[in-house]
């Protein structure tokens, strides 16, 4: 590869959307030719200083008000005319429904795994909707892991990636699977991480992404003795660079 | 079925920041986010998809574009050579540009200068973080505009940052 090649393919490698074939080259182009790893180290450099939090404009209060002002009489005249609208196709497809809902409630349980998956998120989204990121508000790992001592039966690893892009904001009880759990808080601009917490029996695992659900990604791994997962609306790829970066033990 | 209160409004945020960042003051935004979410409340029965954010973000730039018609003149446009990427000029003063990277205003007036073609690929890819995928299907453009578009506006970005930036020069 030479530069003429090189270049085209440098942001889609800092975006993590290159191929595995085209990461080789480049990689090795790279290490080969200090102008273009100039080059790319730029690109990076500008990548990170646009994630800054103070870059992103949080909807104004007003905003929220007068959408809420807005909302609820329309929410309750549209609901008649939806219903009406869709009267006659939902009667004859009711029956249909009913008799594939419980066919298929029959023939496909969800997985233990995949109910956690789901309980996850819903965790994660109430801790958004609810403003209740977090009980302790810190972003001093020295602050949060004892915060967690006498309120959980074991210590959680803590760690700040301010450095990294992923300040620590804070930590939070849960409760999932039927246990308190520790739940860690980080920011990667405005996008809210979750990482939940819990000792396990398992042995170790890899980091492993699961299917999204609601749009949002979540990567699970077991580290000695606690299993680990991360949830956010981060893309896959920046959502596992955290996961790399909290450093799977 | 869950509420619209609960799929749509908790990317309220995410609506306002690209609005704001599009229309370029708060009260277009607020007037854009606004328009758009009561249409997303109007074809929320229509709504089937896994990603509310991404689907609210489609039509807070739809109903950014009909607002931008009526009410100014055409923006910069970009001329459209989208299909070819064509090899950029990578050289810049990394030095300077480095120093300027840490001053927000610096980029946040070098964002603002931008292209609104080129300012929306940045927005949703740096501040969204979607993907290319993603973001062909949200802006209804192919995956090859989107990676051209994105390395076009960095270019352009670290120039305008460098003080290297000509207007009429190609970016």
């Amino acid at each position: 590869m030479n530069c003429q090649e090189a270049k085209p393919l440098m942001d889609a490698y800092a975006d993590g959307e290159l191929d595995a074939a085209g990461i080789l080259e480049l990689e090795k182009h790279l290490h080969d030719c200090p102008a273009c790893a100039l080059a790319f180290r730029n690109v990076q450099n500008l990548k990170k200083s646009l994630k800054q939090d103070s870059l992103f404009h949080t909807a104004p209060a007003e905003l929220r008000q007068k959408l809420k002002a807005e909302l609820r009489p329309q929410a309750e005249s549209n609901q008649p005319f939806w219903t009406w609208n869709w009267f006659t196709a939902a009667t004859t497809g009711v029956a249909v429904i009913c008799l594939a809902l419980l066919l298929s409630l029959a023939l496909t349980r969800p997985s233990p795994r995949q109910q956690l998956a789901q309980e996850i998120v819903s965790s994660h989204i109430r801790s958004l909707m609810a403003n209740h990121e977090m009980d302790v508000a810190s972003s001093d790992q020295h602050t949060v892991k004892p915060w967690f001592d006498g309120k959980l039966d074991f210590s959680p690893p803590v760690k700040d990636l301010a450095a990294q892009g992923f300040p620590l904001i804070g930590g939070r009880l849960d409760y999932l699977g039927n246990r308190a759990v520790a739940a860690l808080v980080f920011h990667r601009a405005k996008h809210v991480i979750n990482v939940f917490i819990w000792p396990t029996k398992d042995s170790d695992s890899e980091p492993a992404m699961s299917s999204p659900i609601n749009g949002y990604n979540l990567i699970h791994w077991s580290r000695g003795g606690m299993t680990f997962w991360a949830v956010s609306d981060l893309n896959g790829n920046e959502l596992m660079e955290f996961v790399q970066d909290f450093g799977p033990d | 079925m869950k509420s619209f209160e609960q799929t749509v409004l908790p990317h309220l945020d995410a609506a306002y920041n690209l609005a704001r960042w599009l229309a370029g003051n708060d009260h277009d935004a607020q007037d854009v986010a606004q328009e758009a979410c009561l249409r997303a409340l109007r074809f929320f029965g229509s709504f089937r998809g896994d990603n509310a954010r991404a689907w609210l973000l489609a039509i807070v730039r739809n109903t950014f574009y009909t607002w931008l018609r009526k009410n100014r003149p055409p923006e910069n446009v970009v001329e459209l050579s989208d299909e070819v990427l064509a090899v950029e000029d990578l050289s810049v003063n990394a030095e300077i540009l480095n120093s300027r990277l840490t001053d927000t205003e610096t980029i946040r007036r070098a964002i603002e200068e931008l292209p609104v073609e080129f300012r929306e690929i940045v927005i949703l890819r740096e501040m969204e973080g979607f993907s290319y995928k993603e973001i062909a299907d949200l802006a209804d453009v192919p995956i090859g505009t989107v990676m051209s578009r994105l390395t076009r506006a960095r270019r352009q970005l670290q120039k305008r940052l460098a003080g290297e930036f000509k207007p009429g020069a190609k970016p």
